[in-house]
């Protein structure tokens, strides 16, 4: 008598996100951006949305993001993407439409538009990499750009008395009424990118429910115009920007029952 | 449909939904508001898409997300607030999605004041936004005429891919004429939005709309495209009405409210023996060249009448190819110009004529 040996499969340790399209991306080596696509990539495919997604991409370093997402795709100009999200939504209700702005593209020229996409609660979910530097244009000061932070337009540091102070977009926009969900993670180590997926899967999922507006903001790596290598650059973003860009939720509406109260059918909890 | 009587910022609003406009984006300008405040009660009562955004310039940005859905889709503002649009504007033109954009115009330039008039012909024709692109711009002359243009731009919109305007004038969105509204056209059905939409990539590659090519030679493969889709334009869709020109010595060329108060001008000089017509523009790009090029060899001398400066005037001259006297009468600033004066500026030009029993 035989006795068949249990057959054994490995299950695959890595694999290809369905909604990450297998294009090699133009970022530069360090650069997280690469890190916040498959976590969204995989946020997507666990949710099963991928054939039911629309992005939208902005302007600065991730305006090719359509390239790299197996996602319908439209490109915006720079700071608007909320507005065109706005008019997909509302002419897709069904469909779920996100989209990937950078810093300078979302707190500086498209402030109004990511305030305003908010305070209507437009059921979107917004990816906003803060890497307080303008990445593509080659290192200038953003709006998040932290105090004494030198870069190409503030080659002393930024001085707060006439350069003004960095905007924490998560706090501003946690004002607003119509925000279901706000979150700030970084990418800097495997525990953090751990807690930033499961901030992305949150702003997917409230959208999912008819919630409202939802963004995660997400600390990113920016060596190339920092002047560091890629190691450096994770422990800048540790050591300097998690100091002034406290990591948490700053807004999360949970879904009530009918009959519960609570604006807009949801109510406050962390 | 019965005739009623309408003001012309609600009649193109309407107008445009009974054409099967499924989502609307403003913010509110004088002389153009009522539009905006038609669609705020008309498009949530049929289920479709109504945001007074927080600008023009996001207002032109959820057009331009809701033109990538391939839904019919529309917007309209008034001379300051188009200026904010001209980004999005070419955007829109370089990915290649169809939208329609009524501009009631107003004095400037700056923030100038809500009186009507036409100079925003050199922007919307001449192209306001960058790059190589046109828009297709429309111009009407009465409320009537304000409707059928509105349902036209849709049209001509899907067809080339493109942008339609309308270019109105402020008194034309203010004033009550009986006109008569087309039936109603339901939006189509989802599953019937165009091939190239983002409906979400189910069962199919995913499409990208955008409008960055960043390889030189691409981007100049991608305008050689877009320019056939221009000469397409201007070959096939040039409108134009005449009046009285068959025997005219003297053409008045105007478009618009311009046109429509000459023409009462024209009637007085005929009156008087004077032979004078008018030739009226109703598309202004594409612009109706060759009819202005014939129109030099059968006429002694132009006057264009316009409520600007003279920017049609470039135009004319240009198309005529000055082989006829072009002469310009115009009120700018948010005057409009009275029969009168165009009747006096047509007895001017008829003086500088040689008698036709001189000819003879």
């Amino acid at each position: 008598m035989t006795v068949e040996a249990p057959r054994r499969t490995l299950a695959p340790v890595v694999s290809y996100p369905e909604a990450l399209a297998p294009t090699p991306t133009h970022y530069c080596p360090g650069c997280t951006h690469g890190v916040a696509h498959r976590l969204v990539a995989e946020v997507i495919d666990e949710l099963g949305l991928r054939e039911d997604t629309i992005g939208v991409a902005s302007v600065g370093c991730s305006v090719f993001a359509y390239n790299y997402f197996a996602l319908d795709f439209a490109q915006a100009p720079h700071g608007r993407a909320p507005a065109m999200a706005t008019g997909l939504k509302r002419t897709s209700p069904g469909k779920t439409v996100f989209t990937y702005q950078g810093d300078g593209d979302l707190a500086s020229i498209g402030a109004a538009e990511i305030l305003h996409a908010a305070a209507r609660g437009e059921k979107i979910t917004v990816i906003f990499i803060n890497n307080a530097i303008y990445g593509m244009t080659g290192g200038q000061m953003a709006p998040t750009t932290l105090a004494g932070q030198r870069t190409s337009s503030s080659p002393l540091g930024r001085d707060v008395a006439t350069q003004g102070y960095p905007l924490k977009m998560s706090e501003l926009l946690a004002q607003v009424d119509g925000a279901a969900y706000i979150a700030r993670q970084s990418l800097h180590d495997v525990v953090h990118i751990r807690r930033a997926k499961k901030a992305i899967r949150k702003a997917f999922e409230v959208q999912q429910q008819g919630l409202g507006f939802a963004m995660v903001e997400l600390l990113s790596s920016c060596p190339t115009n920092w002047g560091l290598d890629a190691q450096q650059a994770l422990d800048f973003i540790r050591d300097e920007m998690v100091p002034a860009y406290p990591l948490g939720e700053f807004r999360a509406l949970a879904k009530v029952e009918p009959g519960g109260d609570g604006h807009a059918g949801a109510k406050e909890g962390r | 449909m019965p005739r009623e009587l309408l003001k012309g910022n609600v009649a193109f609003a309407e107008a445009a939904i009974r054409a099967g406009c499924e989502a609307y984006f403003g913010y509110p300008i004088t002389p153009q508001t009522e539009a905006l405040e038609h669609m705020a009660r008309r498009m949530p009562e049929l289920g479709r898409a109504f945001v007074q955004a927080e600008s023009e310039v996001a207002a032109i940005n959820m057009v331009y997300g809701a033109a990538t859905a391939g839904v019919r889709v529309m917007t309209s503002s008034s001379s300051p607030g188009v200026s904010l649009m001209m980004e999005g504007l070419s955007y829109i033109a370089g990915s290649r999605v169809p939208m329609v954009l009524v501009d009631i115009m107003r004095g400037g330039p700056g923030l100038g004041n809500i009186a009507p008039a036409q100079s925003d012909y050199n922007q919307m024709v001449k192209g306001g936004p960058h790059g190589d692109m046109h828009m297709i711009a429309l111009a009407p002359a009465t409320v009537q005429e304000l409707i059928d243009l509105t349902v036209l731009a849709f049209e001509l919109a899907e067809r080339y891919r493109c942008i339609a305007t309308v270019l109105a004038d402020g008194s034309l969105g203010q004033m009550m004429e009986p006109a008569e509204l087309p039936p109603m056209r339901e939006p189509r059905p989802v599953e019937q939005r165009p091939s190239w939409a983002l409906t979400g990539a189910r069962g199919r590659e995913p499409h990208a709309i955008t409008s960055i090519y960043l390889d030189p030679e691409e981007e100049e493969a991608y305008n050689r495209e877009l320019q056939a889709t221009y000469r397409a334009i201007e070959r096939d869709e040039v409108r134009f009405e005449e009046e009285r020109l068959d025997d005219a010595r003297i053409a008045v060329v105007a478009f618009g409210t311009a046109g429509r108060l000459s023409l009462t001008a024209i009637e007085a000089a005929r009156t008087a023996g004077v032979k004078v017509g008018l030739l009226r523009p109703v598309t202004l790009y594409p612009f109706p060249e060759e009819r202005l090029r014939r129109l030099a060899e059968e006429v002694d001398a132009i006057l264009v009448v316009e409520m600007n400066a003279g920017q049609m005037l470039t135009d004319v001259r240009r198309a005529t190819r000055e082989r006829v006297p072009v002469h310009f009468f115009g009120r700018t600033g948010g005057v409009v110009p009275m029969p009168e004066e165009v009747l006096d500026a047509i007895y001017e030009l008829q003086d500088t004529l040689v008698p036709e029993e001189a000819m003879a």
